[in-house]
């Protein structure tokens, strides 16, 4: 398929950008990264997602696909001739989903608040995230069984959903002074995460963590109500 | 036949959408009431991160979350499709699932809160009714399109259990003049015969709601 039959609206220091991303390049399928400009949004995203205005979205043909979990399944359907990034079995797809949506509804937001919060608060936050890697790292050994992903063998949906963050984990580790992902606590979650980072679906798209710290302080002083930088 | 039990709670829209996708395919299972101020051993083993209902256990492993759950029993039961086969479609309906779980806090905070709070949620949830009925139904009769799917499904639950708290607070946010297609709808997924068949007592509902929010609102003070 031609290049420009596949494209991602996107920016590059989005966890959830590099999610159709990384499932695009497991299946090896050529598309057109299509960069937003921080601070504004364009023409094309606002009539391909009207509903939210956010990115990701996949533009396939003339079809666009929103929420980077939806489309990184619209993937898995459409290209089948790749490897499955769902289980095949029905439970194993139903846990996959489960802990994607608990990465994304309850997890996330408590690493969010870490980043954000001061004092008191930021110790709660922290309980909430480290409390949250303790369960992942069990879940980690129950569907990895003992191989590298929680796919198995080879990246899975829970992987794409649950390694995204770890560009932003590692700024708040750096940049908050603590350790999350931790040899003694979360054996297998640190193993997992150089594996992760290490695919090569993954490398050439994870943001380096100097980068995403230079990028956070434009995030801060975007919310403080800043005017974004002229380009 | 493996056994399929479903551990809910009566008043919760949630396990009802679970209750619809296994009636609309003709599956039989065992209904376990659970009492969520006693929560038994059985549910917190079943579901140890949420602690909630509904929980479907298939041949004793158990799987949470309403949404996921009906994936799951499209998965294991294909007859009566609740999901588009086309990928596109099936993205799309997905994204609307997706799109009323988010917004159904607003729904359920008309219910629990009062003065300014209240105004904020009716004002919130008209415009996701707004934002459902122009982009997501559209023309046509069901989300599913001549049959009912997994988005009415999913916004099914919400709208029910919406219309119960517009009775009691006696606000009306989903009117026929206010929303035409959305009320037809509704009228229409709640004439569906498994629907139908399958909702609770509506004076039940109002009784036991308005108590709770009677409750909640004095403990508040």
């Amino acid at each position: 398929m031609a290049k420009n039959d596949v494209k991602v609206l996107g920016a590059w220091p989005s966890t959830f950008v590099m999610r159709p991303r990384i499932a695009l390049n497991i299946k090896s399928v050529n598309y057109e990264f299509l960069e937003e400009t921080f601070g504004s949004k364009s023409e094309l995203l606002l009539q391909s997602n009207p509903v939210h205005k956010k990115i990701p979205v996949l533009i396939h043909g003339d079809k666009p696909i929103c929420e980077s979990m939806i489309i990184v399944e619209y993937i898995d359907e459409v290209w089948t001739s790749g490897p499955s990034i769902l289980p095949s079995d029905p439970y194993d797809r139903a846990i996959q989903r489960f802990w994607a949506a608990y990465v994304d509804e309850k997890w996330f937001a408590a690493m969010r608040g870490l980043r954000i919060a001061q004092g008191e608060e930021r110790k709660a936050f922290l309980d909430q995230v480290t409390e949250g890697l303790a369960l992942l790292e069990e879940a980690f050994g129950k569907c990895s069984k003992g191989k590298a992903f929680f796919g198995g063998d080879r990246i899975g949906l829970l992987d794409i959903a649950f390694g995204s963050l770890l560009g932003w984990l590692r700024v708040t580790e750096k940049v908050g002074k603590v350790k999350l992902l931790d040899e003694a606590k979360t054996p297998g979650l640190v193993k997992w995460a150089e594996s992760f980072c290490a695919d090569a679906a993954v490398k050439s798209i994870m943001p380096e963590t100097e980068k995403l710290i230079e990028f956070s302080k434009l995030l801060m002083a975007q919310m403080k109500g800043a005017p974004p930088p002229k380009n | 036949m493996a056994e399929v039990k479903l551990h809910g709670r009566w008043y919760s829209p949630f396990p009802y959408r679970v209750i619809w996708a296994l009636k609309l395919k003709g599956i039989s299972y065992e209904y376990i009431e659970e009492d969520l101020s006693n929560k038994s051993p059985l549910l917190l083993q079943y579901n140890p991160v949420h602690k909630k209902i509904p929980v479907l256990v298939h041949s004793g492993k158990p799987i949470c979350e309403s949404m996921i759950i009906i994936e799951y029993i499209e998965e294991k039961w294909p007859q009566t499709p609740l999901l588009p086969s086309d990928p596109y479609e099936r993205a799309k309906a997905r994204f609307w699932v997706k799109f009323v779980e988010e917004k159904a806090p607003a729904f359920w905070s008309l219910y629990r809160s009062t003065g300014e709070e209240q105004k904020k949620a009716l004002k919130d949830s008209s415009e996701t009714l707004k934002i459902v009925e122009e982009q997501g139904l559209g023309e046509k009769k069901f989300f599913g399109g001549d049959s009912i799917g997994i988005v009415d499904i999913a916004f099914g639950a919400i709208a029910h259990w919406f219309g119960v708290f517009e009775e009691i607070v006696e606000v009306k946010v989903l009117e026929a003049h206010a929303f035409p297609r959305l009320h037809a709808w509704k009228v229409n997924f709640e004439e569906v015969p498994v629907i139908k068949e399958n909702l609770p007592d509506r004076d039940k509902m109002l009784d036991h709601f308005k108590k709770r929010r009677i409750e909640s609102l004095s403990a508040s003070q």
